[in-house]
């Protein structure tokens, strides 16, 4: 009963990529329509094929600045949560600044970071996924914290514990689920801030690199195959964060009985 | 005998003991006394009762004892000792049971003892936590996560909790208030059973009348906002009680006088309110 539920929810989303990437098929083949228009997947595994070696160093290079740039973005989001929704004072000061930051266009930031570090394409691209992805983690640990029911705090307090103890006893622990629901959309964010420099400031790294060369050369399904990639690279950040919120937060998940 | 108002001391030297208690708090619609020179006493072992109507400053009295607030005026003594701050001899339990709900329920009880016996090996730890579980009637539930357990079980290890570090004051902010009326039995009997097992002092805040004669040695009615203690039953029961206590003539006699009271009160803070 349980293997064949695991087997099940495995099976289930792979199921669901076959019937999508054969109405995929089916809509270009339907239409008749010509690559440049649209690539089929007929079409894009010979392109990711043709340059798999490619596909393999730049994927690499986009994902270790991804992660370089979510893992920023853990520690300051997880500090600054912290201490906005510990404090009120430091809530109302620092929300408007956050969401005004966050309303900026990061594609416009792009610029600016590459005069402000000039060549230091690793930094710039780190930088801008921990930008674009920060946002949720800090808004969803304040939430977290800022909620914690008086009675939480009552039952320690009255034991003479410290703030300290506290937040580690049961801040922390009951902020988690909320954490990690914000780290699955962070993951994925922090992959457009690494691609938005990849391709805005071309510097020869990563996916966003390729994306571009394939555009100069007019390859439409290799820029297809790098989407693909990409979406790929996502869909297996998305899932590590799910194995480490199963570890570290799977008693917030009940089972429907 | 069960006359007067506001009783003092029901000993020679009381374990908790508030003298002309008065807070107020501010409000956006101005200020809202809550206590108005209450003065309570609760001897060593004695199991004290607070009804009264609704928004008169119960769960204010709990958190003052608990050194969770400091009053406008006045003092609260425990063991001879001003309370000014948390004192780790106080356990608490409120109608929420707020078990954490990533921790199994022996560690949820042992959660006390993580605080103010961090000296304590943690297989004592353990082992006290289950010896308490097992006086509840939670053996065989001990691993399990609170949302595997119903709002009585809850509760009953909630109960353990506030126990396992041998508070001297067990204070009860309505424990039972939201369970259905047969768990809530239960439960009475069940805080008999710890009574015995494991004598605390104790002070019970509820609504519901029969529950405070069952508990209590004492109950004390408070007078409508600003609270102060309008009068004082003390318990004419048998130290050992079972559920047919509360439908003999002497129990609905009590509960009479009590209901009597709650409506004086519930008349004050009407007029109070106008």
């Amino acid at each position: 009963m349980n293997k064949r539920m695991k087997l099940l929810q495995i099976l289930i989303p792979l199921t669901a990529l076959i019937i999508f990437l054969g109405l995929w098929e089916l809509l270009v083949w339907v239409n008749q329509w010509p690559n440049y228009k649209m690539a089929s997947p007929g079409d894009v595994w010979p392109a990711f094929w043709k340059f798999k070696h490619l596909f393999l160093v730049y994927g690499w290079q986009t994902l270790w600045r991804t992660v370089a740039g979510l893992a920023l973005a853990v520690v300051f989001g997880t500090l600054i949560g912290l201490f906005m929704g510990m404090s009120r004072p430091v809530r109302d000061a620092l929300y408007p600044l956050l969401v005004g930051f966050n309303a900026i266009p990061k594609a416009t930031v792009v610029p600016i970071m590459a005069l402000m570090f000039v060549g230091e394409y690793n930094l710039n691209t780190i930088l801008m996924a921990f930008m674009i992805s920060f946002f949720p983690i800090a808004v969803s640990v304040s939430i977290g914290l800022s909620t914690l029911e008086p009675e939480y705090r009552d039952i320690l307090r009255a034991l003479g514990a410290s703030r300290f103890m506290i937040f580690r006893k049961i801040a922390l622990p009951k902020t988690l689920p909320e954490f990690f629901g914000a780290l699955k959309v962070s993951a994925t964010l922090a992959f457009i801030g690494t691609n938005l420099v990849e391709i805005i400031e071309p510097h020869g790294r990563g996916l966003g690199h390729l994306f571009d060369s394939a555009k100069i050369n007019s390859d439409y399904p290799l820029m297809f195959a790098v989407l693909i990639a990409l979406a790929f690279m996502g869909i297996l950040l998305y899932y590590i964060v799910v194995v480490l919120e199963k570890i570290f937060a799977g008693w917030a998940e009940r089972s429907p009985t | 005998m069960n006359q007067g108002h506001s009783k003092d001391s029901t000993a020679e030297s009381p374990l908790i003991k508030l003298t002309s208690v008065s807070h107020t708090f501010s409000t956006a619609t101005g200020p809202l006394p809550v206590l108005d020179g209450l003065t309570i006493s609760i001897a060593e072992g004695g199991f004290t009762a607070v009804v009264g109507p609704s928004g008169c400053g119960k769960s204010t009295l709990t958190r003052l004892i608990a050194g969770l607030m400091k009053p406008d005026s006045g003092e609260v003594w425990l063991h001879g000792e001003k309370v000014v701050s948390p004192l780790s001899t106080v356990g608490m339990a409120f109608q929420n049971p707020v078990l954490l709900e990533w921790r199994s329920i022996v560690k949820n009880v042992m959660l006390p003892l993580e605080i103010v016996a961090q000296g304590m090996p943690v297989l004592e730890q353990e082992e006290r936590a289950r010896y308490l579980l097992s006086l509840v009637g939670l053996e065989g539930f001990e691993d399990k996560r609170p949302s595997e357990l119903s709002g009585g079980m809850r509760q009953r290890a909630s109960l353990c909790r506030s126990l396992v570090h041998k508070p001297d004051v067990l204070i009860l902010d309505e424990p039972f208030g939201a369970l259905d009326a047969f768990t809530r039995e239960d439960l009475w009997q069940i805080m008999h059973t710890l009574r015995e097992e494991e004598p605390f002092t104790a002070l019970l805040i509820t609504h519901d009348l029969r529950e405070s004669i069952f508990l209590a040695d004492e109950v004390i009615v408070l007078s409508g906002r600003p609270a102060r203690s309008q009068y004082v039953l003390p318990v004419d029961m048998p130290k050992k009680r079972s559920l047919d206590d509360l439908y003999t003539a002497k129990s609905s006699e009590m509960l009479a006088v009590l209901r009597e009271q709650i409506k004086i009160a519930q008349g004050n803070t009407a007029s109070a309110s106008a």
